[in-house]
C-alpha cells in the first residue's frame, strides 16, 4: 500500500511539468474564450462569474484529488515537492492580497517612501535561506513549534510559540478574507459580508481534504494565475503607452513624465507646492521609520510559520536552500513590477484627471465613487451633482479637479487600473481572478499553519500523545473550519486596513520567534530559559507597543512616556498632545483610527506599523542574558544542534509508524 | 577526527554566512540611505535612487540567493557532509 503511493506519488512529480503547462495553456484558452464572449455581448457580470467561478472550480478539483489520510502527506506534503514547484507554491503562499491589490495602491500613494514593502519584502528571502529555512529542515519539523520543543526542552516553548503563531497569522488571514470580500463585492456584485462567507468557501475546498499536499499543487496552480493575472495589464499598458511590453523597463519614462506633470500642476495651482512628489524620498516615512519598517518586514519574512512550513516539503536540505532562490525569484517577478503598476496609473489619473473641468469626470470615477473608494472634494464620488455640491462647499475652487482633491483608496488601484486604461472587461476578470488566487493561497497557507499547530501541537502533542491518526487529521480538519469561520467574521467587521494589518503581522512573527529560530541554530549557549524568557519579553513588548499605540493612546502617553509622531516633511508633531490629553475622550480605551491620537503617538517617533523594532533587540537582549545566566545546554543538546547544522543524515524528528 | 572536520564545516559555513549577511546589510539598508543623491542620476527616466530601491536590490537579493545555493552545497561536498544525491 505505502509502495503503491510512493510510486504514485512519484509517477506525478515527474509530470508535474505537463500537467502544469497543460494547465496554463487552458487559462490561457480559457482567457481568450471570455474575451469572445465578451464580443459577442455577454454582460460584464456574467464574466465576472465566469472568471472566478472556473478558477476556483478548479482549485476545489485539485483539492480533492489531493485528499489525504496519511499524516506526513497531510503535514509535509511527504516531503517530495522539488524546489522550482516548491518555490512557486511559495511565492503563491507569499503574495497575499496585500501584495497583488494593495502593494501597487500604496506604492501608488506613497511613492518611494512604499518601496520598503518591496524591498522588505523580498530581503527577508536572504535571511530565510542562510539562516533558518535548511536546519528547520533538516531537523524534520512538521510545524514551527515543533521545532522549539525539541530544542528548548519541551512543551513551555512549544506552547509560546503556538501563541506567537496565532498571533500573527490570524491577523494575516482575517486581511486575505477581507481581500476576497473585496473582490467578490466588486465582481459579483455580492454584498461585502455575503462575499467574505462566499471567499471563505473558497478557501475551505482547497486546503481541507489534502492539507499539505493539496494546499502544496492549488497554490503552484494559483500562483500561474496571479502571475498572469499581474503581468498581462501593465504589458499591455506598456505596449500601448511607450511601444514596448516592458514594463519593468519603460516606466522610467512615465516616471520622468509624472515628475514633470506635478511640477506642472504646482505651477498652475492644481497642487499645493508641499504636495508629495512620486520619486522624493521620505515624504511619509522618515528615514529612520523607512530603514525601520524594512527591517521589520524582513526579519518578519523569516519567521512567518506558514512561510518556513513551505521549506519541510522539499526532498532534501539540498533543495531546500535552492527553492528558497526559487520562491525569491517568482516573488521578485511581481514586486518589480508593483512599481510600474503605480507609475502608469499614476500617470493615468494626472493625465485624465487633474486640472480637468469636474463635468468632465470619466466614467469608472463614478463606478469606484459609488463603493466609496473614489472620493473627489473630500466626498465619496457618487455622481456628478454629488461631486459639483462636494466642491462648491470649497473656499474658491475653480471648478477644476485639483490634486489635493483626488483620493483614492490604495487597495482599488490594482483593480481599477485596466477600467481606468479603457481596456475590454476580460481584462479586469482577469485581474479579478489573479487577485483572488493571491488572497486565497495566502490564506490556505496560513489556516493550514493555524489549524496544524492547534491540531499537531497541542491536540496531539500537549493533550493525547496516543491519537491515532484518523483521529488527529479529523480534529486537524475540524479546527480549520473553526478557525475559518472565526476569520471571516472578524473579516466581516471591516477592521483597519489590510497593509497596516499585515504590516502587525510581522513585527509579531518577528519579535517572537527570530532570535529563538536563529539563536537555537547559531548559538549553541542559548538556554531553555533563555529561549522562554526571550520569546516573552520580544512578544510581549512588540504586542504593547502594537495594542496601546492603536487601542489605548491616552494610556500610552499618561503612564508609558509616549509622544507624538512627526511629520516626516516638516517636522510638526501630528498632534498637539496638551490639547488631545486635556479633551475628555483623551483617556477611552479601545479607540477608533478616528481618535486624535490612535496610531499618532509612540516612542521615539516609531510608527507602530515598525513595532518589532523594539521587541527584536529586546528579544535578543533577554535571550542571550538570561541564557548565559543558565547553565550551559547538555553534551545531548549541543550534539543535536550540530545534527541539525550538518545536512547529512536522517531527519531528527521521525513520525512514529501511524 | 569527525569532530575537526565538522568544525571545519561549521567555520566555513559561518564565513559564507557572514558575507552573505553583509552583502544583505549593503544592499538592503546601505544603498538607500544615499538615495538624495543617487536620485539626480537618471537612466532610461528612472532616478538612480529610486531604481535601486524598486529594482536593483531585488535583483542582487536574486543573485545572491542561488550564488549562496551554489556555494553552500560547495562547501557540503568539499567537507562531506553534503546528502546522498
Amino acid at each position: 500500500m505505502a509502495t503503491q503511493t510512493q510510486a504514485g506519488g512519484s509517477d506525478f512529480t515527474s509530470n508535474l511539468g505537463k500537467v502544469y503547462s497543460i494547465y496554463t495553456g487552458g487559462f490561457v484558452a480559457f482567457i481568450i474564450l471570455v474575451a469572445l464572449l465578451e464580443q459577442l455581448g455577454v454582460p460584464n457580470r456574467v464574466l465576472g462569474y465566469l472568471f472566478v467561478g472556473f478558477t476556483i472550480l478548479v482549485y476545489a478539483f485539485i483539492g480533492i484529488v489531493s485528499r489525504t489520510m496519511q499524516v506526513s502527506e497531510y503535514y509535509v506534503a511527504g516531503r517530495r515537492v522539488p524546489a522550482i514547484y516548491n518555490g512557486m507554491a511559495t511565492g503563491a503562499d507569499w503574495m497575499s492580497a496585500a501584495s497583488f491589490i494593495g502593494m501597487a495602491g500604496s506604492l501608488f500613494l506613497l511613492g518611494y517612501d512604499g518601496l520598503a514593502f518591496v524591498l522588505g519584502w523580498t530581503g527577508g528571502y536572504v535571511l530565510v535561506a542562510v539562516l533558518v529555512a535548511p536546519f528547520l529542515r533538516k531537523f524534520g519539523a512538521y510545524t514551527v513549534p515543533d521545532f522549539l520543543a525539541a530544542r528548548y526542552g519541551g512543551n513551555t516553548a512549544r506552547f509560546l510559540g503556538v501563541i506567537v503563531l496565532l498571533a500573527c497569522s490570524f491577523t494575516y488571514v482575517v486581511a486575505q478574507i477581507f481581500g476576497t470580500g473585496l473582490i467578490a463585492q466588486r465582481f459579483l456584485g455580492l454584498d461585502f459580508t455575503v462575499a467574505v462567507y462566499v471567499g471563505l468557501l473558497g478557501i475551505l475546498v482547497c486546503s481541507m481534504l489534502g492539507g499539505m499536499r493539496a494546499v502544496t499543487w492549488t497554490q503552484v496552480a494559483q500562483y500561474i494565475v496571479l502571475i498572469v493575472a499581474y503581468l498581462v495589464p501593465v504589458i499591455i499598458l506598456s505596449a500601448k503607452k511607450f511601444g514596448l511590453p516592458l514594463p519593468q523597463l519603460t516606466y522610467g519614462q512615465a516616471l520622468s513624465q509624472i515628475a514633470s506633470l506635478e511640477q506642472g500642476f504646482i505651477q498652475n495651482n492644481l497642487a499645493p507646492a508641499t504636495a508629495k512628489l512620486h520619486a522624493a524620498p521620505f515624504t511619509s516615512y522618515s528615514p529612520a521609520n523607512y530603514f525601520a519598517l524594512i527591517l521589520c518586514l524582513m526579519v518578519g519574512t523569516a519567521s512567518l510559520p506558514h512561510v518556513l512550513m513551505r521549506y519541510f516539503t522539499t526532498p532534501s536540505v539540498r533543495e531546500a536552500r535552492v527553492s528558497v532562490a526559487w520562491s525569491l525569484l517568482f516573488i521578485f517577478l511581481l514586486y518589480f513590477t508593483a512599481p510600474a503598476y503605480a507609475a502608469f496609473s499614476k500617470l493615468e489619473v494626472y493625465s485624465t484627471l487633474i486640472g480637468k473641468n469636474i463635468a468632465d469626470l470619466p466614467a469608472w470615477v463614478y463606478t469606484y465613487g459609488k463603493l466609496g473608494l473614489v472620493q473627489i472634494c473630500g466626498g465619496n464620488a457618487v455622481d456628478l451633482a454629488t461631486v459639483q455640491a462636494a466642491c462648491a462647499k470649497l473656499a474658491g475652487h475653480a471648478g477644476l479637479v485639483r490634486l489635493q482633491d483626488f483620493g483614492i483608496n490604495a487597495d482599488v488601484v490594482v483593480i481599477s487600473t485596466p477600467e481606468i486604461a479603457g481596456m475590454p472587461y476580460v481584462i479586469a476578470g482577469l485581474v479579478a481572478a489573479g487577485g483572488l488566487a493571491a488572497a486565497l493561497s495566502t490564506a490556505d497557507g496560513l489556516l493550514l499553519a493555524i489549524a496544524n499547530a492547534l491540531s499537531h501541537d497541542i491536540y496531539y502533542r500537549m493533550i493525547d500523545k496516543d491519537a491515532p491518526t484518523a483521529r488527529r487529521l479529523i480534529v486537524s480538519r475540524v479546527l480549520l473550519v473553526i478557525v475559518a469561520i472565526a476569520a471571516a467574521w472578524t473579516a466581516s467587521q471591516r477592521p483597519a486596513d489590510i497593509l497596516a494589518m499585515v504590516s502587525w503581522a510581522f513585527s509579531l512573527a518577528a519579535a517572537g520567534l527570530f532570535p529563538a529560530l536563529v539563536l537555537g541554530v547559531w548559538w549553541k549557549r542559548t538556554t531553555k530559559e533563555g529561549a522562554i524568557a526571550g520569546i516573552i519579553a520580544g512578544f510581549g513588548v512588540t504586542m504593547l507597543y502594537l495594542v496601546v499605540t492603536r487601542y489605548f493612546p491616552g494610556f500610552g502617553v499618561q503612564y508609558l512616556g509616549m509622544s507624538s509622531l512627526y511629520n516626516p516633511v516638516t517636522g510638526a508633531p501630528l498632534v498637539n498632545l496638551a490639547q488631545a490629553m486635556a479633551a475628555p475622550n483623551a483617556m477611552d480605551a479601545w479607540v477608533t483610527l478616528a481618535h486624535p491620537m490612535a496610531s499618532k503617538v509612540g516612542w521615539f517617533d516609531m510608527n507602530n506599523i515598525s513595532s518589532a523594532i523594539f521587541g527584536l533587540p529586546v528579544g535578543f537582549l533577554v535571550m542571550i542574558v538570561v541564557s548565559l545566566m543558565t547553565p550551559a545546554p547538555s553534551k545531548e543538546m549541543q550534539d543535536f544542534i550540530d545534527a541539525c547544522r550538518r545536512p547529512r543524515g536522517q531527519t531528527l524528528m521521525e513520525e512514529k509508524a501511524a | 577526527m569527525q569532530q575537526s572536520q565538522d568544525e571545519l564545516y561549521w567555520s566555513k559555513t559561518s564565513k559564507l554566512m557572514i558575507t552573505m549577511m553583509v552583502l544583505w546589510v549593503f544592499f538592503g539598508y546601505l544603498v538607500h540611505m544615499f538615495v538624495v543623491p543617487l536620485n539626480n542620476i537618471k537612466i532610461l527616466g528612472f532616478p538612480l535612487g529610486f531604481y535601486m530601491a524598486s529594482q536593483g536590490s531585488l535583483i542582487a537579493f536574486v543573485v545572491m540567493l542561488f550564488w549562496f545555493a551554489r556555494k553552500q552545497d560547495q562547501i557540503d561536498r568539499e567537507c562531506g557532509v553534503a546528502e546522498d544525491e
